[in-house]
């Protein structure tokens, strides 16, 4: 974990509440795609957790969707702001099991810590299909970008206005050697009964500090209780206890 | 630095900052960061005699300054504590700690309280009697002066280290709860713990937290905080940790002049892991500006 401040570079409206910030900074901590940035906003108490979609050089990209009041003051931020960072923080995805044909599967904000996933999978030679979902046409993003880094892409939408009707599981390829995935929570307990690999999953939970001091955003495990925060935000398949 | 030094039950702290327990672990998260042996001491994650998973999430929720939390002691039970987390600390954390210690009876405190009394690392024992998420214990012990100093005389039977009672600030007269812990023999008293509050989510009209209610701390309590220890270090006769929402030096010196012979951060470390070393650093400039030469010269000083 690394404390550091970043300039905003751009900050731009993929849809109507979805927006990508690029950042300029020091990113050495961040290791692994998956990983979130803690990002300290003026007049809001706790830091905004949000994952990294893209990371090249001293160059951060996030993709946040203004829900609340501090997502919101985001979305109204110039180039040129400076911004108080935690970065490097969670475990992020493990690439070493993808095997040669890895599936992604993302919903919604879960997409954008797919990217960089991709993106490194490809570089390392392997066939990536990309399965995305969104509630409507006008909420989808990110497909482009997908598609230039050569992955295999497919589009759901749950009201069928756009690719495929339906959710990421109603898409799913017949061969794949592995799984990764990140959305709301009842996508991640559909990936997990429709899937036939073992994957990993990113969960997101209402966090105190994002580095494993609060014990905010505990959960219980097959292998123990975890922080989603430290010890997460990833897990195994196999290790997933849902909640009742 | 001879004029940050203050006594905390006749073991001297380097300086008063002492991070709260429930915000620092058991302080491996922020030595990974930095030299946490600059720290007068911290108070490490509130142990239990049993292990205990805590509170369903979502376990914290944010308001105006301030945050409310309703963890419920997650911690891996004193014997874990002891196996584990005390000689992994050893490695990094070289001054007395101070153990935090919550029970749902009177014999649960005792026996947590003797098994820690054999650690030689532990410097004093802060005995939470007022932790607001869990049911059936911690705070209704806080809240009647007479189970305050049951639970203050049965750890006293079993320990030579300083009990240190820690209290609610959810009560009508904090002073009486405090005065009974001194006569049960209490060597100091800290506080204050949350208080309680609540969030509901606009859209589900829900409460925010899966307990429904949380502790509020933060900012926002500060005043709250600062009050209740000036009242009770004006009526007892034993040291007073002072806590709630201390976020900077001008904080800790405020607390001080309230009588607090040290103060405890909390919250304050979940938003910036840099918080309490921040504080040591500013705390000459600060002490400078307002014409303080040593800090035990100001303690209690808004009572004169």
């Amino acid at each position: 974990m690394k404390q550091s401040v970043f300039t905003v570079i751009k900050n731009e409206p993929l849809t109507e509440t979805v927006f990508r910030m690029t950042l300029c900074g020091d990113t050495a901590a961040i290791t692994a795609p998956g990983q979130f940035v803690n990002i300290a906003l003026d007049g809001q108490y706790l830091r905004r957790p949000i994952s990294v979609c893209d990371l090249e050089g001293d160059r951060l990209t996030v993709i946040y969707k203004a829900v609340g009041r501090g997502t919101a003051q985001m979305a109204r931020m110039l180039p040129g702001v400076k911004l108080d960072l935690l970065t490097g923080l969670g475990n992020g995805y493990d690439l070493s099991k993808s095997g040669e044909k890895p599936l992604l599967l993302g919903g919604g904000v879960g997409v954008p810590p797919l990217y960089l996933l991709a993106r490194k999978l490809i570089e390392q030679g392997k066939s990536v299909s990309v399965i995305i979902g969104f509630n409507t046409k006008n909420e989808v993003f990110s497909e482009d970008e997908f598609r230039s880094l050569g992955a295999d892409v497919t589009v759901t939408t749950a009201d069928g206005s756009y690719g495929v009707k339906g959710f990421v599981t109603d898409a799913l390829p017949r061969e794949y050697t592995y799984f990764y995935t990140c959305g709301p929570e009842p996508m991640l307990k559909a990936v997990y009964r429709a899937t036939v690999t073992e994957g990993q999953f990113s969960f997101e939970e209402r966090m105190g500090c994002g580095f494993g001091a609060c014990m905010g955003c505990s959960c219980k495990t097959v292998t123990g209780y975890k922080r989603i925060c430290r010890d997460g935000p990833v897990l195994e398949k196999g290790e997933i206890l849902w909640n009742a | 630095m001879e004029r940050l030094k203050t006594e905390l039950c006749n073991i001297t702290l380097d300086n008063p900052v002492i991070p709260a327990s429930g915000t620092f672990g058991f302080g491996r998260e922020f030595a990974e960061l930095y030299d946490i042996n600059i720290l007068g001491t911290f108070s490490f994650k509130g142990t239990t005699l049993k292990p205990r998973f805590g509170n369903p999430t979502p376990r914290i929720a944010e308001c105006a300054s301030g945050m409310l939390n309703a963890v419920g002691l997650q911690n891996p039970g004193v014997e874990a504590v002891i196996a584990g987390e005390l000689p992994r600390m050893k490695k990094y954390f070289h001054k007395p700690v101070m153990a935090n210690v919550s029970g749902f009876s009177v014999a649960d405190y005792a026996a947590t309280c003797e098994l820690l009394d054999r650690e030689e690392q532990i410097g004093w024992l802060e005995v939470n009697i007022s932790c607001p998420n869990v049911h059936g214990g911690g705070m209704s012990f806080g809240t009647d002066p007479e189970a305050a100093a049951e639970v203050t005389r049965a750890v006293k039977a079993v320990t030579k280290k300083p009990v240190i009672i820690k209290l609610s600030p959810n009560v009508t007269d904090i002073v009486s709860i405090a005065k009974a812990c001194e006569e049960a023999g209490a060597d100091g008293i800290s506080l204050i713990n949350t208080l309680l509050g609540m969030r509901i989510d606009l859209r589900s009209r829900r409460p925010v937290l899966a307990n429904i209610t949380g502790g509020l701390s933060g900012p926002a309590v500060f005043p709250v905080a600062l009050r209740m220890v000036y009242q009770v270090a004006g009526a007892v006769n034993i040291p007073v940790i002072g806590m709630g929402g201390v976020s900077s030096a001008e904080d800790v010196i405020e607390m001080m002049l309230a009588g607090a012979v040290a103060v405890e951060v909390g919250a304050a470390n979940l938003t910036d892991p840099y918080a309490c070393r921040k504080i040591i650093d500013e705390l000459p400039g600060v002490m400078d500006r307002y014409g303080i030469g040593t800090l035990r010269d100001i303690i209690g000083a808004a009572h004169k």
